[in-house]
């Protein structure tokens, strides 16, 4: 266990940085970052703080990186960090951490808290301390394929009912075709009517688009658990599609994080910019939309919401794109309170969703959502990702609030009239 | 020592130990921090108006929406103890006249009826700030040691200042000799403890915004 610890600790040395020395000098334990963290919010508990869940990683840099500490040290007075308490700090940084990133947004002296947790993963999982159920995501992303162990097969049984379904045929291995579409697991077993729609749309548009062979598959695990060894092996997968393909723009599907780890992650993990350009699949709609390539017809006319993915909005700055595509096809779409750069996490991004033995905790921040939405009281919730799709969907189980959840991208193009209809 | 003896030696050796130590300390603690330097950001940058390192160091002074009202002590209570500190320290006139005898700059004051009153709120603001402490589970949960040590590193300045000039408990002479320590021990610890921040507030307000700024989110 010891060589694991030396290898945790190493790795929370190597990754401590200037911007993390200066967030750590300057947190002044005012507790406000708590108030934006939906875990502290409806528990109550302060050990949820989001600064208190770096502690150990905090007496670290000080031992490690500033005069006083390594005197502290050097005669015996600090607190050296233990296999245990890292053990112990397993819930704080991945059960209670979604990296919705709300504690970074009003940290009064400044301190980005989800860019220091999303380090400190990098140190737990070092050391043996991650949680299984995302440590099983990650492997399986590695040996498998996916997440969930969707291996090709399944992508191109669901590829052939699309193509059935819906008369339009679905590239794959297109080589110089503009897009290339990635999908997610839970939308491969799921919500198989996201390829369907995307066919609809691009067909509609005008555009060349293809699945690749070799990753089909934009999640991230290896990310979400902060091992950067997996995530570079996740990521050059697509880059190599991608560049093997020669498309100008990857999509990445209605899912958060696998947008955080392709379009801002990714060519750190590989250590070179990219050759193409990385855009959410809300990017695109909202580019088709501006330039007259996205025509629907009809309105929803029930009371719509939308939950904005984390990673997508706060975390991603793609904020306006949904609302200007959801007022095209919705006639009384309603904003809950705190919606867009604000909004309160599903509960269970990052990983978090993964993770058995936190499903308690999820439901009870759950509460958050639930207040949001009994704010507006609305017929049915919209999202553009799966996995805050998933975990939404428990949650209003949970609740007993019969609100379905759907997707944008899918209720876009049940607008699209059918070709020569 | 007697009293005077106690005024001539944290008026001179002891002030110069102090300042020595203070500027020393802020430099090793500047370059040790930022000398850590970090990673260049491959990924293509998205521009946004507003989104920046620069527009986050003034754009955090201000509250988000809808948190003063989550954490009324600690802003309201900040602004006030901040702004009376700033006050005090750089607009009354007999220290504008000292900061001139040491480095030869100068500014107009404020009247001292007034210095008086922006003390008195700015020790009522720390007071409510420490019973905020101690009483949300919270800020009780994440204090140490040094929170209580460096509240009272600050408090001390101003008390001592206020009693000195209102000729209270001690004779002036004493008064201002122990004002005037307490500044050199403030002084004297800032560079190691979370009052630090007032330096590191600018770089790391500007590493958020630089960081987020590069995604095309103004935070």
């Amino acid at each position: 266990m010891s060589a694991t610890l030396e290898k945790g600790v190493r790795v929370l040395k190597e990754v401590i940085d200037a911007p993390i020395a200066s967030y750590f000098s300057s947190c002044v334990h005012c507790g406000i970052c708590a108030e934006a963290c939906l875990f502290y919010t409806e528990t109550g508990d302060p050990k949820y703080t989001p600064i208190h869940k770096l502690e150990p990683m905090r007496r670290l840099y000080e031992q490690e990186y500033t005069l006083l500490g390594r005197l502290k040290k050097m005669v015996g007075l600090s607190k050296p960090v233990t296999d245990a308490e890292l053990g112990e700090w397993q819930e704080l940084v991945y059960n209670s951490c979604t990296l919705c990133g709300r504690c970074s947004a009003v940290c009064p002296v400044g301190n980005d808290i989800v860019y220091m947790v999303r380090k400190m993963r990098e140190g737990m999982s070092a050391s043996g301390n991650a949680p299984d159920g995302i440590k099983g995501a990650a492997n399986r992303t590695v040996t498998i394929g996916s997440p969930m162990g969707v291996k090709l097969p399944a992508v191109k049984a669901q590829m052939k009912h699309v193509e059935e379904d819906y008369g339009i045929p679905i590239p794959l291995d297109a080589e110089g075709a503009e897009y290339m579409v990635m999908l997610s697991s839970m939308e491969i077993i799921n919500f198989p009517e996201y390829l369907g729609a995307i066919a609809k749309i691009m067909q509609q548009a005008g555009k060349t688009w293809t699945l690749c062979s070799t990753a089909f598959e934009a999640t991230n695990a290896g990310m979400q658990i902060g091992n950067s060894d997996l995530a570079r092996v996740i990521v050059s997968r697509i880059v190599e599609g991608a560049e093997r393909l020669k498309v100008k723009c990857v999509i990445s599907p209605e899912c958060g994080h696998a947008y955080t780890a392709l379009r801002w992650e990714g060519a750190n993990l590989v250590g070179r910019p990219f050759t193409f350009e990385v855009k959410h699949i809300i990017e695109v709609l909202g580019e088709f939309q501006q330039q007259g390539l996205l025509k629907t017809e009809g309105m929803e006319t029930d009371r719509l919401t939308f939950h904005d993915p984390c990673q997508l909005a706060r975390r991603g700055g793609v904020i306006q794109q949904q609302r200007n595509l959801m007022n095209q096809v919705a006639a009384n779409f309603v904003e809950m309170p705190d919606a867009g750069f604000m909004n309160w996490c599903c509960g269970g991004g990052g990983g978090a969703s993964a993770i058995e033995e936190g499903e308690e905790l999820r439901l009870e921040a759950f509460k958050k959502k639930k207040s949001q939405l009994d704010a507006v009281k609305p017929d049915r919730l919209v999202t553009a990702c799966a996995n805050c799709r998933i975990v939404l969907e428990e949650g209003l189980e949970h609740y007993q609030m019969d609100i379905p959840v759907v997707g944008l991208t899918e209720m876009i193009a049940e607008h699209i009239p059918e070709k020569g209809a | 020592m007697n009293e005077m003896q106690f005024l001539t030696w944290v008026r001179g050796p002891g002030l110069d130990l102090a300042v020595s130590i203070f500027l020393l300390g802020v430099v090793w603690r500047l370059v040790e921090i930022y000398s850590l330097g970090r990673k260049k950001d491959l990924a293509a940058p998205r521009n946004v108006p507003g989104a920046s390192g620069w527009h986050t160091v003034f754009r955090r002074s201000i509250p988000p929406e809808g948190m003063v009202k989550r954490s009324p002590v600690s802003y309201i209570g900040g602004y006030v103890f901040h702004i009376g500190l700033a006050i005090i320290v750089f607009l009354f006139v007999p220290h504008i006249l000292f900061i001139q005898s040491v480095t030869g700059l100068s500014w107009p004051g404020l009247p001292s009826q007034f210095i008086d009153l922006v003390t008195v709120v700015t020790l009522a603001a720390m007071v409510v700030v420490l019973v905020d402490r101690i009483n949300k589970p919270v800020k009780r949960y994440l204090s140490t040691f040094q929170d209580w040590f460096t509240w009272a590193l600050t408090f001390l300045p101003i008390l001592t200042g206020w009693m000195a000039v209102q000729h209270l408990l001690l004779p002036y002479t004493t008064m201002l000799a122990l004002h005037i320590l307490s500044v050199e021990l403030l002084l004297v610890f800032l560079p190691f403890t979370k009052l630090f921040h007032a330096f590191t507030v600018f770089g790391s307000r500007w590493y958020n915004g630089k960081v987020n700024g590069h995604k095309g989110v103004p935070v």
